[in-house]
């Protein structure tokens, strides 16, 4: 799915995924970076976020340094109800991602909460409603968390 | 408190992105109520003060191929874990690298690292580089593959707030 994007969506994408200027014209200064004028850079990066290929262009936010909880928490959901347990984890508006992965621990997800006391509310409400045990997994110390992609 | 009333209005301008015009920070401003040297100090001060982690293009990486993404989950001593997370995370092909509470006997692992790639077999040999490269060759370990993607949205703060796109713990 590569040919989503030339070489110079990729020069955009791999230059643009941290450190966009913070100035008056910002465009006209990653442009000049890029070796392209600032019209070609801003309709590029409609053109992205039109096919999805971007989910959006601008910040990315530190969940706990905004005041808020995060965890990421899993369960054992059983193969015959796999789809139920998964429709009641997603209805609660705190998770945020969710994922199915290959382990006896088969749904991860991610939950955001206004206060960080509200994490365990939110779990244990999960657990009550889908009758499984939840894993709380949350975070001691972050040794990185780019989420850089080089295309 | 760690963002004022005066950021919220600039957070909530900034819900959709920044807006793709000549003088993107002039236009956040108006909406906000702000002028335009306002809204690049503020913006440069969340940056500074890591409220902001990153501030750029966001990608999907599915829809570019990036379909292998695994959570590479390690058993390492507690007293090791810091030296053998710093390591991991020089790693170019290291997405996120944190240390995790272990829930024994299910799950033993503390240290955790999200891998994307085009390929598995790719992601596999990178899982063994990452091994050979911190002397991890004995660690247990396990690599969860994502099989399905559920929901993938921006997180949630405040109710009241928009959703707003979080550096989460996985993801991809």
């Amino acid at each position: 799915m590569t040919d989503l994007i030339d070489p110079v969506d990729r020069a955009i994408i791999n230059d643009l995924q941290s450190g966009f200027p913070i100035c008056s014209q910002p465009y006209a200064e990653a442009a000049a970076r890029l070796g392209i004028g600032e019209d070609a850079l801003l309709e590029r990066l409609r053109h992205m976020l039109d096919r999805g290929v971007l989910t959006r262009f601008g910040p990315l936010y530190h969940a706990e340094r905004l005041g808020g909880g995060l965890t990421l928490a899993a369960l054992e959901a059983p193969e015959e109800r796999f789809e139920a347990v998964a429709a009641v984890v997603n209805a609660f508006p705190e998770v945020a991602h969710n994922y199915r992965r290959e382990h006896r621990l088969n749904m991860w997800f991610v939950v955001a909460t206004e206060t960080p006391e509200r994490i365990a509310e939110v779990l244990a409400a999960i657990s009550e409603r889908t009758g499984l045990k939840v894993f709380n997994v949350p975070k001691i110390e972050e040794f990185y968390i780019g989420l850089r992609l080089d295309l | 408190m760690v963002v004022t009333w005066r950021d919220r209005r600039l957070i909530e301008a900034l819900a959709d992105g920044l807006p793709l015009a000549a003088r993107p920070y002039a236009e956040l401003g108006r909406m906000a109520g702000m002028d335009e040297d306002e809204v690049i100090e503020r913006i440069q001060a969340m940056i500074a003060k890591g409220i902001i982690t990153r501030f750029g293009v966001i990608v999907r990486h599915h829809e570019l191929g990036y379909r292998a993404n695994a959570m590479v989950v390690w058993d390492i001593p507690d007293d090791d874990v810091a030296r053998v997370g710093e390591a991991m995370a020089d790693f170019p092909f290291v997405t996120l690298c944190y240390r995790r509470v272990r829930r024994p006997p299910l799950w033993p692992y503390n240290l955790f690292c999200m891998i994307h790639g085009r390929e598995r077999e790719t992601v596999l040999e990178q899982v063994e580089q990452v091994a050979r490269g911190c002397g991890l060759e004995n660690a247990r370990r396990d690599i969860l593959f994502s099989l399905r993607r559920f929901k993938q949205r921006g997180a949630i703060y405040r109710r009241d707030w928009p959703a707003l796109e979080l550096a989460a713990g996985t993801g991809g």
